[in-house]
């Protein structure tokens, strides 16, 4: 292999600019983590309000739930991702068009952090409704008889009950929640995927630039993993095994 | 205090209960046997809504269950109920269980709904147990605890829906005790049991149902002493035999 390797790349100025490779790939991870986390955020919340309402046994509720999750699930992130922004700015009233096309601020990130959290949401979703059907029946009885109402049926037992259920699917959807954000790349998102790209074609030290990303990445879902057997520690309930 | 009045119940095609009709008197515990899916269990339910029914009417303490308008929750506020497996809430403690619906229900200070819940906890003889979580206690002492907080909500009267019939027999006496307890303390009780023991101690009446239908509902004594019915004998006949 005829290849120049070059490892001191990262500390040496981009062409015709005073930051660093570097400063390149430390921005582009910064924006990977506020994107991931804040599609976390969404994508837990709205997972699990779709998720609970599938098992209400309402019929409007639980097909209003199903809609949800078929309509995010079924389409590759990809093509979503260009769809929330080439496409849904069009079908918005003219002002509010106008506004989203020319004006919104950090326009990229909202739209590819919404995108990706509605697309975990629904996988979310999937994943609550089978902790909640999990639970025997008798616990969902055994709140109402008390008098509780459904929603605190749902917030003090059977939710609390479900998610340590699925904190293991639960993790894996938190990873994967980092690695899917590099498709955010595609649509302008200044994010890691994106910074690497542009660090190749300036540095064209492909090998290095690569091998760096792929450690950071590896790295964020490593931490990910970590922080949620922490709270799977945290949160697990005394007298049953862990 | 409890009143059921020609009431029918379907699951699709199937009738579970059949113009169910009986009344139990303030004070008054009545013992309800039969074979399995004879609609003991769904009977029961019906008297805390926790089961509709499509014909007839329920009516507890002057609250008509069965009306649309009623709010259910504040009716099962009033209604404690012991189901077969215990359905403790696991991930909560055993003060926890006890005061969740004392507080979020009755709208209890916390201070307020811990003493009365240990107060009830003391009375079925488990005060030492009170940080301990449901997984570390024997299945007597759950159903014992369950018992606690089905009474710290001060209910006008109790459902049980065979509360030993999932314990082992070394642990059923030590919650049958607790019942007794109860009832010779004038409790208005309902209890879905095959303890004929318990029945012949303290019932005032004994239903025996078979196939959704109430085949028997008399005085204790003439139940134990000659039923009328060719079925509640045969049923008799079986489990007093051994």
């Amino acid at each position: 292999m005829n290849y120049h390797w070059n490892w001191h790349i990262f500390a040496q100025q981009v062409q015709g600019g005073s930051e660093t490779y570097a400063d390149w790939l430390a921005a582009g991870l910064g924006w990977t983590l506020a994107c991931a986390l804040c599609a976390w955020l969404i994508a837990l919340a709205l997972g699990t309000l779709a998720g609970a309402l599938r098992t209400t046994g309402n019929r409007v509720l639980a097909g209003a739930g199903a809609t949800w999750v078929e309509l995010f699930r079924n389409v590759p992130l990809l093509v979503q991702m260009f769809l929330w922004f080439f496409v849904v700015p069009e079908l918005l009233p003219r002002e509010l068009s106008l506004w989203v096309k020319q004006d919104m601020p950090a326009k990229e990130f909202v739209t590819a952090t919404l995108c990706l959290g509605l697309f975990t949401s629904a996988r979310i979703a999937e994943q609550v409704r089978a902790g909640i059907q999990a639970l025997p029946r008798g616990q969902r009885e055994a709140a109402l008889a008390l008098g509780l109402t459904t929603l605190q049926c749902y917030s003090h037992i059977l939710l609390p009950r479900a998610l340590r259920i699925i904190i293991a699917p639960l993790t894996s959807e938190f990873m994967n929640t980092f690695k899917n954000s590099s498709v955010a790349f595609a649509i302008g998102l200044m994010e890691l995927t994106f910074q690497a790209r542009q660090m190749q074609e300036d540095s064209e030290q492909g090998i290095e630039t690569y091998l760096a990303v792929t450690l950071l990445y590896f790295l964020c879902a490593i931490i990910a993993n970590r922080a949620m057997a922490l709270i799977e520690a945290r949160t697990r309930v005394p007298g049953t095994p862990g | 205090m409890i009143s059921i009045c020609g009431v029918s119940k379907w699951y699709g095609p199937t009738r579970v209960l059949d113009d169910c009709s009986t009344e139990v008197a303030k004070g008054d515990v009545v013992v309800v046997c039969g074979p399995s899916g004879s609609g003991k269990s769904t009977l029961i339910k019906c008297v805390n809504g926790l089961e509709a029914v499509q014909r007839g009417e329920v009516i507890v303490d002057g609250v008509v269950v069965t009306a649309p308008k009623t709010d259910l929750n504040r009716l099962r506020a009033r209604v404690g109920m012991v189901f077969q497996h215990f359905e403790l809430f696991p991930h909560l403690s055993v003060a926890d269980n006890l005061t969740l619906g004392q507080i979020k229900v009755l709208g209890r200070s916390r201070d307020e709904a811990i003493a009365r819940g240990l107060k009830m906890l003391d009375r079925v003889g488990l005060a030492a147990h009170r940080d301990k979580f449901p997984a570390q206690l024997s299945g007597g002492q759950q159903q014992r605890v369950a018992i606690a907080r089905a009474l710290s909500m001060d209910p006008v009267c109790m459902l049980f829906d065979e509360p030993t019939s999932a314990l082992d027999p070394e642990m059923i006496s030590e919650v049958l005790d607790v019942m007794v307890a109860l009832a010779e303390e004038g409790m208005t009780m309902m209890c879905v049991t095959h303890e004929m023991g318990f029945a012949r101690r303290v019932a005032d009446r004994v239903i025996f149902m078979d196939q959704g239908r109430i085949v028997e509902d008399c005085a204790k004594e003439s139940f134990f002493g000659a039923p009328r019915s060719e079925r509640a004998q045969q049923f008799l006949a079986k489990i007093l035999q051994h």
